[in-house]
């Protein structure tokens, strides 16, 4: 009974109660936090990864403006089921320059983190327009408003500035990436353009969603798609077994 | 001297945000600002009508409920709000055509179902802790709201949060957090009326006239202040341009993701238990007129809770990229934790002692006991989850929306429907409710709700676990996912329903409050501050 009567004093002591129970629900968090930026094997060594090109932060941004993440993971566990239907298990060097993390909670439909090179540019645009005609069974919204919003100039500057944030929080975008973010931005969807893999290797140029003449929405939303997964180099990655 | 800094102050906020509409560099800014200047138009016009009216000093013996009436109102409004929005886009997994091709990039699931779950917890959940946190602090410290108008402006600064936050949802402004998807600006507002809440709650328990703080306080206490903890740090980012609704988090990959989960869960440990459990503390004594059970389990039990829960995130991310280790302790934390929460619901449960029999005369009484049985249930299942076995089975099904629900519906949407009850004939001295056979309509809708939701979900979660991962006997995958989506439509079509029965309660609910409101005879008018029972 001796700690409980002790008790009084801090239940008779407002401020008391409160700095205690303040300190109290700190530590668990120091605990689990800290240690993840510190702490060398959290993020892989890998080789591939880079960050995201232009209109792939603009895909990335409509992703997270619909809200995908509430029905899709982007994150393969490592279990057998998983790895057959969806490919490696994902690492933590794969989301490194997600701002915030897609790894979702949910699964209403399938994982997306190797969705790229799946399916062809011309699947999505229909599936993406009317998700029952390729996959009867779909329950998915159609999102075909996306092939009549028209990228601007405006979006290619906001692109930018986007950009300028993440080298601010310590992506590599070099000089070089950030003179060419708006031409980069346009130059994706135009397959004899200036090639945007010399900046960001492995990015996939070409005119995504098939219209003639304009940058879409759609055009980003698929780029975005046919890239997810397929940045890092499986031949030349070691598991590293103390984590 | 006073009214004019405040007009100053508001004169200068609708400018400002004028100024910021016209440079508006997205639609959801233009629309916040415009919103923001709209409240703080209406803010200075209405003072200036009163100013110089003589002010009546308000009596320091008297309570002050003007701000609890309100909340009172608004938790009932956003409840069937929120619970509507669930409705609809649970029907939109059931018939997806229901995402309307005019309203594609508005009405969509992605976009709804944010608004849904922000609308249930952070504006009928949010609403009624605010709500019943100002009524309880008052009488347990037998001391009027300390701040004068502050309480108002927590009050009214809630309401314009849940608008700026809704309002971008549906425009498509989010941070892509679960539970945390406003942006910058909307958080940036929370923060300050946040603050302000803690300043009304702490001054008032300072200047209470009871020697000791009352259990309940405490609970709300560690609520405020560990929220304030979690949102900073989980939405701290840097916004692309003042004038855009657009930020970026600082976090990114998987400290993100520990980050997200330890705010997540912590939201359900703290808004969603800690807050609640403040008000099962006052409200079930107070209905059931017995002083709770155990005072020595409260204390052990409290500590303990706020303790452990804390360290319970990372069970939402096992088998993922986050360090083996980190997955180890939030398992190993969130089993501890089924002890205090079981705590909590025998302190609960117990306080009934001498008591039961009313569970047959009382529908409001029934209420809180259901209440703290889910409670129970769903704190039971919940560190079941979090063992990862269970888990791998588990996570990304619709198990754990059945758990949620179970812990939402059950938990936080009984227990506060059972203090609307108690509440509206004491704050509109009214000598009881208009009709406890509607309260009792309203138990079994909902109760029978909860269990087709739960049970349905069940099923779905845990037929497409297993589906997922059945392989035959060459070892390929037996099921594509689209058969798995196919074969959850009848327990979509159920778990609708479910939710239909719980909102129909809530709409009579609603009748009922407003009929004891308008018509229920009148009690004489309130004491004034008594200390504390």
């Amino acid at each position: 009974m001796g700690i409980l009567d002790h008790h009084k004093k801090i239940e008779t002591h407002a401020t008391l109660l409160l700095v205690l129970s303040f300190l109290v629900v700190t530590i668990g968090g120091i605990v689990q936090i800290v240690p993840l930026f510190y702490l060398e094997n959290t993020i892989e060594k890998v080789e591939g990864m880079r960050p995201y090109s232009p209109l792939e932060i603009k895909g990335r941004e409509i992703y997270l403006r619909e809200g995908c993440y509430t029905c899709h993971s982007q994150m393969i566990r490592p279990m057998r089921d998983e790895v057959e239907r969806y490919g490696h298990y994902s690492l933590a060097a794969e989301s490194m320059y997600d701002h915030p993390f897609q790894w979702g909670s949910k699964r209403t439909g399938p994982d997306l983190a190797r969705l790229g090179g799946r399916y062809s540019d011309d699947w999505h645009v229909q599936h993406m327009i009317d998700p029952r005609a390729v996959v009867p069974e779909s329950i998915m919204p159609s999102y075909s408003y996306m092939l009549d919003r028209v990228l601007t100039q405006r979006d290619a500057e906001h692109v930018r500035d986007i950009m300028s944030v993440y080298r601010m929080l310590g992506h590599p975008y070099t000089d070089e990436m950030m003179e060419n973010a708006v031409s980069d931005f346009f130059a994706q969807t135009d397959e004899f353009g200036d090639p945007v893999a010399d900046r960001y290797p492995g990015a996939q140029q070409r005119n995504f969603d098939g219209q003639e003449g304009v940058v879409t929405e759609m055009d980003a939303i698929i780029a975005y798609m046919q890239m997810l997964g397929t940045l890092v180099d499986f031949e030349t990655f070691v598991p590293d077994a103390s984590r | 001297m006073w009214d004019y800094v405040k007009l100053a102050v508001l004169g200068l906020v609708v400018v400002v945000a004028a100024i910021a509409a016209n440079m508006a560099r997205d639609l959801p800014y233009l629309v916040h600002m415009l919103a923001i200047m709209l409240a703080a138009a209406i803010t200075f016009i209405w003072l200036i009508r009163r100013a110089g009216d003589p002010v009546p000093a308000a009596n320091p013996n008297e309570y002050m409920d003007g701000p609890v009436r309100y909340g009172v109102v608004a938790t009932a409004f956003w409840g069937v709000v929120g619970f509507l929005v669930g409705v609809v886009i649970a029907l939109q997994l059931a018939w997806p055509e229901l995402n309307f091709q005019w309203a594609q990039g508005y009405l969509n699931f992605g976009r709804l179902r944010p608004l849904h779950t922000s609308a249930v917890i952070f504006a009928f959940g949010g609403n009624a802790l605010i709500a019943t946190a100002f009524y309880v602090v008052q009488r347990t410290s037998a001391a009027r709201l300390w701040g004068g108008g502050l309480a108002w402006f927590v009050f009214w600064g809630y309401q314009l949060f849940i608008v700026m936050a809704a309002t971008g949802y549906v425009l498509g402004s989010t941070q892509g957090n679960e539970y945390a998807e406003p942006e910058w600006l909307t958080d940036l507002w929370l923060t300050i009326v946040w603050v302000a809440f803690l300043l009304v709650y702490m001054g008032t328990v300072i200047k209470r006239r009871e020697p000791h703080i009352y259990v309940a306080n405490w609970f709300y206490m560690a609520f405020i202040v560990t929220v304030a903890m979690l949102h900073l740090v989980n939405n701290l980012a840097i916004p692309v341009s003042v004038f855009g609704s657009k930020s970026i988090p600082v976090w990114s990959g998987v400290q993100s993701a520990m980050i997200q989960w330890w705010y997540g869960h912590n939201a359900v440990g703290f808004f969603l238990t800690a807050g609640f459990l403040g008000m099962m503390y006052y409200f079930i004594p107070k209905q059931a007129e017995r002083p709770v059970y155990s005072y020595k389990l409260s204390i052990m039990h409290f500590w303990a809770l706020i303790f452990l829960y804390i360290w319970a995130g990372p069970h939402h991310l096992h088998y993922t990229a986050l360090p083996d280790w980190a997955q180890t302790l939030g398992m190993t934390f969130s089993i501890m934790l089924w002890m205090p929460s079981w705590g909590g619901m025998i302190n609960g449960l117990m306080t009934l002692s001498g008591a039961w029999d009313k569970l047959r005369t009382d529908p409001i009484i029934r209420m809180m006991v259901v209440a703290v049985g889910f409670y129970g249930m769903a704190t039971f299942e919940g560190p079941m989850m979090s063992i990862k076995a269970v888990n791998s089975l588990s996570h990304y099904t619709d198990w754990t929306i059945g758990h949620v629900h179970s812990g939402a519906l059950g938990w936080n949407g009984m227990i506060t429907f059972g203090a609307l009850y108690y509440l509206v004939p004491k704050l509109w001295q009214r000598e009881g409710l208009y009709s406890l056979k509607l309260v009792s309509w309203h138990f079994w809708l909902a109760t029978i709700g909860i269990v087709l939701y739960a049970a349905s979900m069940w099923v779905t979660g845990i037929m497409e676990g297993l589906m997922w991962r059945e392989v035959d006997a060459q070892g390929f995958l037996v099921n594509s996912f689209a058969d798995t989506v196919a074969a959850k439509f009848p327990m979509y079509v159920v778990r609708s329903l479910g939710g239909l029965m719980f909102l129909l309660g809530a709409i009579i609910m609603c009748y009922n409050l407003w009929k004891t409101v308008t018509s229920s005879p009148e009690r004489k008018p309130a004491a004034a501050a008594v200390p504390a029972e």
